[in-house]
């Protein structure tokens, strides 16, 4: 078999390998049983005592959002001081400047939500101290703030019934010390071996081979690129994001990067069978995820494999596929598969340039995102999911005329009406935003932006239409990944998507901790014979048509004005 | 409320330091072992540094091996791709000019024949990667310019070729950078 197809099936099966231990290591950790990792007990306890958390004492769902809104405000100051002075700090040996105010929202915002969007380039908008102290701090702060939330979700499915769903800062301290930092610790190593730089010079200027003079950037870009994919996070030391030979020298780094972005998802679900103890709901919803994902990755890998159709009428040999803004390491088959791990996962880091893909691939690299929860972000995954659940449940309820039930809780009205919300918010903020920025660069092509509408997009036609439409997707999605040949760093797109970005995080991450928090606290029903099996493969598939019928009904407009014109233009 | 702020500072602080001081600085001392010192490996001839091992450089002369064209012509101060979309007029057009650019270059070479990657960007502009049909199709004007014997080049870029990962994974490969290095050894000799 072709060996770019057998690595895109090897990175898939040892991340399943790796999910499997991970995910039981997961279950164990918070659930308090013995695990390897115990001798940190003595360091987090000290950390407790300092900062005068009680351990022990657990929080109702309103305590636990308010703890986690709270240092999330705090984190977003911090971000936006340090990155507004970053050129009078140090440790800026590329003498980079200040960001603009415009621009510093963006980004405090797009790292503070686990998105990543990057409307700078790492090279010259950032200095190494705001990369570090801000970008690396936020990347595993914003992970561990997403999978805490999940894991308070997990506490209230655990037990009957209760009001406790655990303590947010004990749960997304050990999120850090027990999970994300080991990991990281690893994998920075095996990228600095491979040629990924870590020390703290900066530009370099050489004379090259024929005799040109040009300058490389480097900085200590290995720990930021472990967390990016281990926090599902996605932004990028470098301009070029993972395409970037420096942050992804080789083929073994490019498995490597992308086993790591889907490691912790995937773990998480099993930890979820484990820790609730539901371990066939788990490998159920994991399978109907992998489902999903392969409906969205196959013929994504066949458009790139096969090459781009109007460069084939130009006459040249496309045997290694569609090569535009894509690397010859990396090939096509693993940049497609990339593309849509990604975006399926929130990752948002790139290895290809999507804005290059063909019109399938970027068609099933916005549907990823619209879905956003196949696997899905680190925590983050399993919450967009669950809101799915919940309106399967309460169709299923209608279906066969009983109240609607999850788990032994009734769902009723006022779980089914923030649900409801969610998926609606998306649909509104991705085609509210697109309309309105179509609305100025129609309108308004010469407005006084630091970019004139006009000059927003680099491709014209159904292309130009799904660039403005993927970047609001992505932002919605937390995603962070864009057709990046869009002119986005002025106030219009680093302000409207700023504002995407906040109403793409928390709602969605509020809602299901509220609705978890609202079902445990209400009297357990236990099974009877008309009992709605969650744990069957009949409701897997309610859930999976569910999401389809959903993201149609949402999205089919806007979709077909972009790529799916696209790709009847060029057929 | 004011305990909530008080925890979270003081939380905030203690990650501050444990992901971005000690995190950071355990790595740039572990890189000190790695072959390219933490700073990027690179590439050294008559003791003089002439690039890093895994950034392209641009090669426009006639006695070399060419790369893959770059969106930001091989300067990596920065990095990125076209961005062009593949329905685009005027990138398509852009991508002829590269073919007929090729074609004055290689009299001989049949236009089916260019591989894809020698007309387009790549995603970094700073690929420094061929594939071997992509270095082989260049041997005529290399051989003719350096007045060396193709069996002799198609050799080279045998011995040139990085194969895929453990022999199973990935694309086959050739670094242009080193096999130029490694030409310009072979022709002095």
């Amino acid at each position: 078999m072709n060996t770019e197809i057998l690595g895109i099936i090897a990175s898939f099966l040892i991340t399943i390998l790796l999910a499997f231990p991970l995910g039981k290591y997961i279950a164990r950790v918070f659930s308090g049983e013995k695990t390897f990792t115990d001798f940190l007990n003595p360091f987090e306890r000290r950390i407790f005592r300092w900062c005068h958390v009680d351990p022990a004492k657990g929080m109702n769902w309103k305590e636990f959002l308010k703890a986690m809104l709270t240092i999330n405000l705090l984190w977003l100051v911090y971000a936006f001081v340090l990155l507004l002075f970053q050129g009078h700090l140090p440790l800026n040996p590329d003498g980079n400047p200040d960001m603009t105010p415009d621009l510093t929202f963006n980004t405090a915002i797009s790292f503070l939500v686990n998105c990543n969007l990057q409307d700078y380039s790492g090279e010259t908008g950032v200095t190494y101290l705001t990369q570090l102290f801000v970008i690396t701090f936020l990347q595993f702060v914003s992970a561990a703030t997403g999978i805490a939330c999940l894991i308070a979700l997990f506490n209230g499915l655990k037990q009957k019934t209760t009001t406790n769903l655990g303590n947010f800062w004990v749960i997304f301290t050990k999120t850090i010390t027990r999970i994300l930092l080991p990991l990281c610790l690893i994998m920075a190593v095996l990228l600095a071996f491979n040629g990924t730089p870590t020390s703290f010079d900066g530009k370099d200027t050489i004379t090259t081979l024929q005799g040109d003079t040009v300058q490389v950037s480097r900085g200590p870009a290995a720990g930021m690129i472990a967390i990016k994919h281990l926090g599902t996070n996605g932004g990028g030391w470098f301009g070029a994001n993972s395409a970037h030979p420096l942050e992804n020298p080789n083929y073994f780094t490019n498995m490597l990067e992308i086993v790591s972005q889907t490691l912790i998802p995937v773990a998480l679900l099993f930890a979820m069978g484990w820790y609730i103890r539901r371990k066939k709901f788990a490998y159920i919803v994991f399978g109907i995820m992998t489902v999903g994902m392969l409906v969205l990755l196959i013929p994504t890998v066949i458009s790139e494999v096969h090459g781009n159709p109007e460069i084939s009428r130009l006459g040249v040999s496309q045997a290694t596929g569609a090569m535009e803004g894509k690397e010859v390491r990396i090939g096509p088959a693993a940049s497609g598969y990339w593309s849509i791990i990604t975006t399926i996962i929130s990752t948002g880091s790139v290895n290809s340039m999507h804005d290059s893909s063909m019109p399938v691939s970027g068609l099933m690299q916005m549907l990823g995102m619209l879905i956003n929860a196949f696997y899905g972000g680190d925590g983050v995954g399993f919450l967009n999911y669950y809101i799915y659940i919940i309106i399967a449940v309460f169709i299923s309820g209608l279906m066969v005329g009983r109240t609607p039930e999850f788990m032994g809780h009734k769902v009723e009205a006022r779980e089914v009406k923030i649900a409801a919300l969610v998926t609606l918010l998306s649909a509104f903020v991705v085609k509210g935003f697109t309309a309105l920025a179509a609305y100025y660069f129609v309108h308004h092509p010469n407005a006084d932006w630091a970019v004139k509408p006009s000059g927003w997009l680099n491709n014209p036609g159904y292309h130009g239409f799904s660039e403005m439409l993927y970047q609001y997707t992505s932002c919605n999605a937390n995603n962070g990944s864009g057709f990046e040949g869009l002119a986005d760093n002025n106030p219009f797109w680093n302000i409207t998507a700023g504002l995407a970005l906040l109403a793409g995080r928390y709602l969605p991450m509020i809602g299901p901790v509220a609705i978890g928090g609202l079902l445990a606290g209400k009297k357990y029903i236990p099974e009877s014979s008309g009992t709605l099996k969650v744990d069957s493969f009949t409701f897997g598939i309610m859930t999976f048509a569910v999401i389809i019928i959903i993201t149609a009904l949402s999205y089919f407009p806007p979709l077909i004005l972009g790529p799916v014109a696209e790709y009847f233009s060029m057929h | 409320m004011k305990k909530y702020i008080l925890i979270s500072a003081k939380l905030t602080l203690v990650f501050i330091i444990l992901c971005c001081v000690i995190y950071p600085l355990i790595l740039s001392g572990v890189g000190k072992l790695t072959p390219g010192k933490g700073k990027g490996e690179t590439l050294v001839v008559d003791g003089k540094v002439v690039g890093y091992a895994n950034v392209g450089q641009k090669f426009d002369k006639d006695i070399y091996f060419w790369g893959r064209p770059s969106a930001v012509n091989y300067n990596a101060a920065g990095s990125g791709g076209s961005n062009k979309g593949p329905s685009n007029p005027d990138y398509l057009k852009d991508v002829q000019t590269k073919i007929d650019t090729f074609l004055t270059h290689h009299p001989g070479v049949k236009k089916e024949d260019i591989p894809a990657e020698l007309v387009t960007c790549s995603g970094s502009g700073l690929d420094p990667d061929l594939s071997p049909a992509a270095v082989k199709i260049q041997i005529r004007r290399v051989a003719a310019a350096r007045r060396m014997s193709e069996v002799v080049l198609t050799e080279l870029i045998e011995k040139q070729t990085e194969r895929p990962f453990l022999g199973l994974f990935g694309p086959s490969k050739v670094n242009v950078l080193k096999l130029n290095i490694a030409l310009d050894k072979l022709n002095k000799s």
